[in-house]
């Protein structure tokens, strides 16, 4: 044990900064970090031992303890409930014998919960042994059960039927599908390799940036900030070194459009890392991908490697005097707060994901305090295009304040869900025409931490203008328990991730689960439902947009469904609280009591 | 001006938030041109002769008399405050909500090191007469419904002066940084 730490902590030069690196590589030859080897961790780094443990400690695929030589992850996402993730997972529970959350005695199949892996339109979906298996029925959880009984390998278990385009690269070979419904002009069109490139070379820095700025782009992973003066501000930020981040940590439930263009279009992302690397001045590339799309980290390696020979990336790119980057892909560990980009530098450093106070800014002082632009991945495929097409051809797409095309994540009660490029400027009624949705009761637009809307705003459009997203929609059909069903699942979402450092988050997140919870059960009053919305205020206060938007799937759903909530209110004394049962308070003592004797 | 009728009581608490409303000083004899006390340790009166128009509540509630005390301080009195931090997030005694009440009472009667001993019949006390002690220590407003807090462990005498004369008066709550600063 004590050579596998030397002989990883040696892989990575004994690099503190790489340690989610070095805990994923140890954990995988081990199968968790126990004590002692965190130990000798924080001995070889010369750390202390907590600065490991709290790493260790913060991403939920890391353990201290053995998870099963198959180790079972299934998706407890809105998404995996509607299709019938309850009955899978009584399916696993019965057939290995062990609960959700715990080990077989024999220590062969762990089953544990994890959040949303991205896979919203083939769910339900496991990640077993970082393979991912989809469309799970209790069927095939059963067979997959015996599988791992009988010895199978994980290859064996997911057998050779793969999904669509790249997911059948002999690097990949998965079952995931890409189900690309509609392409648009911008991030699916036809992609000519190194075209974006031998555009770059052919300008100046100032040249690109400019051309970035006049397109009017803007950032896609949802705040909508214009990359050309993000670029722009990194560039003449002082620091002799700088870094290009692509944030491919989607974790918003219901999203999985980054999956899709990292299978289907990895060079076009990685070109864009380029040029944005070439127009700020930046030799570096970190592609932070989160962890449940480990599956393709193969088929991504060989694909930089294929860049690399063709001078495409490493260095003079293009032949260009003094145009060098590099990329290197970052795993995440499991955290959904690390989507947000000064939590996702952190956890690159090998820290705990948390998100840091600002200003300054990750463009002033980011990765290692160096000057970092974090883009997501559909922004950096929209600068290539834009560099190859021109800013007047990107202008001519979408809206006023809305140019170019979204990508975005369909789920849920619909005929035809997968991945839809559209033009700004759609309504929303438009797209649940497109997807075969019939009888939508709600629709939630940007996962959890956007808005749940109703059909009154059904004529709404998509744009940064009116209904802004960062590229999921989760249609909710008339017959889901939109509260129970929907809206207690994404807070407990916001619970579970949230990192702990804002009370107004750590502290209202819990209570608010609670609190729905006595109200979903009658139990509730008014003065709880009035709560939620005092408490928004208080969770503005919070660091980052995921304490501040913690409470969104609530206070949307009580502004657009008030009745939701008033049903299920009994009138009567409000002075007095219906949840507390004394009898059942009581119980424990009496118990013990009556045992006593 | 009608004297306002105000009632205290102190329930799973230590008495700290009373001695520290004592600590208003000579300010009590202002705060009796402007209150009447009902149902209070202070004057001792034991039960409630009519209704209030303020409760102030020290301590969460710890066993079922909490409960019932509580419950009765809501039905009499129409602005009920929590009093410090016992009333408001359980305080000290709700320390003992990560353990078991089981495991709790097995310290405490059965095999704890001063009464393994003792206890040779293994007694839990349960007569009639005592109070019934609750699965865990609640907060007051998770019982009933609570109109305003008093941070403070306890409450500064300036911030419960201050709370008490607002209340009396109908003026606004003076309530200056310093007297709900704790660090």
């Amino acid at each position: 044990m004590g050579n596998t730490v030397n002989n990883v902590i040696k892989r990575y030069s004994g690099d503190e900064t790489r340690l989610m690196d070095i805990l994923m590589d140890i954990q995988s030859e081990l199968g968790h970090l126990s004590d002692w080897t965190i130990e000798q961790i924080a001995k070889s780094l010369d750390i202390p031992k907590v600065s490991v443990e709290q790493t260790v400690s913060f991403y939920h695929f890391f353990t201290k303890e053995p998870r099963g030589k198959y180790t079972i992850y299934l998706n407890t996402s809105v998404l995996a409930v509607f299709c019938g993730r309850d009955e899978v997972a009584r399916a696993f529970e019965e057939t290995a014998g062990c609960r959700f959350g715990s080990v077989t005695k024999d220590g062969l199949i762990g089953l544990f919960d994890t959040a949303c892996i991205g896979m919203s339109d083939q769910e339900p979906a496991a990640i077993i042994n970082e393979e991912v298996f989809t469309c799970l029925t209790p069927a095939k959880a059963k067979a997959i059960i015996a599988g791992m009984r009988a010895g199978k390998t994980v290859e064996e278990l997911k057998g050779k039927k793969y999904g669509d385009g790249q997911n059948s690269n002999p690097l990949v070979c998965s079952m995931v599908n890409n189900n690309i419904m509609k392409r648009g002009e911008v991030v699916f069109a036809d992609y000519e390799t190194g075209s974006g490139i031998r555009k770059a070379v052919s300008m100046s820095s100032s040249e690109i940036i400019q051309l970035v700025k006049s397109s009017y782009v803007r950032g896609r992973g949802g705040a909508g900030f214009p990359t050309g003066m993000k670029w722009e501000v990194a560039k003449k930020a002082p620091g002799d070194v700088k870094y290009i981040f692509c944030n491919a940590d989607e974790g918003e439930p219901g999203t999985f459009k980054d999956r899709v263009i990292l299978t289907e279009f990895p060079r076009l992302v990685f070109e864009g890392m380029a040029i944005a690397g070439y127009a700020v001045g930046a030799k570096y590339g970190i592609l932070y991908l989160r962890n449940e799309y480990r599956y393709l980290r193969k088929y991504l390696e060989n694909i930089l490697d294929q860049m690399r020979d063709e001078n495409l990336l490493g260095n003079f790119i293009g032949g260009k005097q003094g145009f060098n980057f590099n990329i290197k892909i970052q795993f995440g560990a499991g955290a959904y707060v690390c989507g947000e980009e000064s939590a996702l530098i952190e956890s690159a450093e090998g820290k705990r994901g948390e998100p840091r106070d600002r200003p300054p800014f990750p463009v002033e002082k980011g990765y290692l305090q160096k000057p970092t632009v974090v883009n997501n991945v559909e922004t950096l495929c929209s600068v290539v295009r834009i560099l190859v097409n021109g800013s007047d051809w990107y202008n001519s797409l979408g809206t006023k304040e809305s140019k170019g095309t979204k990508v975005i994540s369909v789920s849920g009660d619909c005929s035809k869900p997968g991945i839809y490029e559209i033009e700004w400027g759609f309504t929303v009624n438009d797209i649940l025409k497109m997807v075969g949705a019939a009888d939508t009761q709600a629709v939630q637009v940007g996962g959890p931490s956007g808005s749940c809307i109703g059909p009154n705003e059904f004529p709404r459009e998509l744009s940064y203008e009116d209904l802004a997203t960062g590229g999921s929609l989760i249609i909710i059909g008339r017959r889901r328990d939109l509260l129970k069903d929907v809206v207690l699942n994404f807070t407990e979402f916001f619970k579970d991730e949230s990192c702990g450092s804002c009370v107004p988050c750590r502290a209202l997140s819990g209570m608010s689960k609670v609190v729905l919870e006595r109200i979903i059960e009658g139990k509730g009053t008014e003065t709880d439902v009035a709560a939620f919305t005092k408490w928004q205020s208080i969770m503005k206060k919070n660091r980052c947009g995921l304490g501040q938007t913690a409470l969104n799937p609530i206070v949307s759903t009580i502004r657009n469904f008030p009745e939701l909530y008033k049903n299920r209110i009994k009138a009567g004394d409000d002075r007095l609280c219906p949840a507390f049962d004394l009898d059942k308070a009581v119980l424990d003592y009496e118990t013990a009591t009556v045992e006593a004797r | 001006m009608e004297k306002k009728i105000v009632a205290t009581a102190s329930l799973a608490g230590c008495f700290g938030c009373h001695m520290s409303f004592l600590d208003i000083d000579e300010r009590l004899f202002d705060l009796i041109e402007i209150v009447e006390f009902n149902k209070s340790p202070i004057n001792d009166i034991k039960k409630f002769t009519k209704q209030c128009d303020i409760g102030l509540v020290e301590g969460g509630c710890c066993n079922d008399e909490n409960v019932h005390n509580l419950i009765d301080f809501r039905k009499h009195c129409n602005v009920l405050v929590s009093l410090g931090e016992c009333a408001i997030m359980g305080g000290l005694p709700s320390l003992r909500n990560w353990i078991s009440l089981k495991e709790c009472l097995d310290e405490a009667y059965l095999n704890g090191p001063t009464v393994a001993d003792c206890n040779e019949k293994k007694i839990i006390p349960c007569d009639p007469d005592i109070p019934k002690i609750l699965d865990k220590v609640y907060p007051c407003h998770e019982v009933v419904k609570i109109d305003y807090f008093l941070p403070g462990c306890p409450p500064r005498a300036d911030l419960i002066w201050n709370a008490l004369y607002a209340l009396a008066t109908g003026n606004k709550l003076d309530m200056p940084y310093e007297v709900f600063k704790f660090d």
